[in-house]
């Protein structure tokens, strides 16, 4: 008997495990397409905070998970500033944020990110996610990781989530741009067709 | 005395031989084999009753090159055990030359190397695993149609564990 509950202890344990295992693992949890997002207050590299509250103006927000230090994410920074010059003026503003653990990858500090900003010539803020809270509330799982929301009377709905577009590589070749699309379905009142994409990315760091 | 002379000796050879490896890495490079998503497809379908171990990986990746030789290490534990390793780089194609090559080279990596450029991403990641966002590093585990899938890092002890699912 004894030996029995042993063994059904060992057992739960286990399946607490790999329960916790899964929980953790970076696909599950997060927003799904229709959740709505909470808003957060998270610090710009100008040490101001920065909440979607703050944008009484905007139809919706594109935020953008991304770092310094993701070679992906880089390929990326210019599309991700065309984006904000293209919909930020109609409502669509580019909310970058930057989600690494700036100990483990010090070029991911705020110092850093002020500086990579500069020289980039981002129109729109690059926020820390200091206590690695609002990544996970999101889902996001790697840089950069788009999602798409649209400010409605219930919250910001998450209506998109995923790539920019379909070529990391080269600009030049994309066929299909999945963030605009978006962005063009919902400021014309239609429903986004394509709501999930996947690319590679580089993991979040913790 | 003596063991100074020798230390110094044998960073001399240490620096000979690589300075050696740097000049005659034209010829030491390796014919590295690039597949798009069609071609990558068999390495994921194997039913050649071996285990197969796959990971996804870049040189760019900071978590996968930590975990690399934990794939090293198992692949010299358990290689001769009807498990096989392959080791699918993500790297930009304009770097295989400048740096997955030379990294190759460098690790003396004994998994089978090959190379994964098919920009369309959207379409055959979730081919490789429905739950798979597309972070580095990822590993598959299978052996026919028994199969299973890690979006995260592994430790060693981790590694052998999951393989050892397999090997029972």
């Amino acid at each position: 008997m004894k030996k029995t509950i042993k063994i059904v202890s060992v057992i739960l344990v286990v399946l607490c495990a790999s329960a916790f295992t899964l929980k953790t693992s970076s696909s599950a949890g997060g927003y799904g397409i229709g959740d709505i997002a909470e808003d957060f207050s998270l610090k710009n590299i100008d040490g101001e905070m920065v909440s979607l509250s703050d944008y009484k103006n905007a139809k919706g927000f594109i935020v953008t998970f991304t770092c310094n230090t993701c070679p992906y994410a880089v390929m990326y920074e210019d599309r991700i500033v065309e984006l904000d010059k293209k919909y930020a003026k109609l409502g669509y503003p580019v909310i970058a944020v930057m989600p690494n653990n700036a100990d483990v990858m010090p070029g991911d500090s705020l110092e850093a990110m002020k500086k990579r900003a500069e020289e980039k010539g981002f129109t729109f803020p690059y926020l820390i996610d200091e206590k690695q809270e609002i990544y996970p509330k999101f889902g996001a799982t790697k840089t950069p990781h788009v999602f798409v929301l649209q400010k409605t009377n219930q919250g910001n709905e998450v209506k998109y989530i995923g790539a920019i577009d379909d070529n990391y590589k080269d600009a030049n070749a994309v066929t299909t741009k999945y963030v605009e699309n978006a962005v063009d379905a919902l400021l014309n009142g239609k429903d986004v067709k394509e709501t999930e994409t996947r690319a590679i990315g580089c993991g979040i760091k913790v | 005395m003596g063991c100074g002379n020798n230390n110094k000796k044998n960073n001399d050879s240490i620096q000979d031989m690589e300075v050696t490896e740097i000049q005659s890495s034209p010829e030491s490079d390796f014919n590295l084999e690039v597949y798009d998503f069609e071609g990558l497809k068999p390495f994921l379908n194997k039913e050649d009753g071996k285990i197969h171990v796959i990971n996804f990986w870049a040189t760019w990746c900071a978590p996968c090159v930590k975990e690399l030789p934990y794939f090293e290490k198992l692949k010299s534990e358990y290689g001769n055990k009807n498990v096989d390793f392959t080791l699918v780089s993500l790297d930009f194609p304009h770097m295989y030359d400048s740096k997955l090559k030379p990294f190759v080279l460098k690790q003396q990596l004994k998994s089978k190397v090959i190379a994964l450029d098919d920009v369309d991403s959207n379409s055959w990641i979730p081919q490789i695993d429905e739950s798979w966002s597309g972070s580095l590093p990822a590993t598959i585990i299978y052996k026919n149609g028994e199969r299973k899938f890690f979006e995260k890092s592994f430790t060693y002890e981790e590694l052998e564990h999951e393989l050892k699912q397999f090997l029972n």
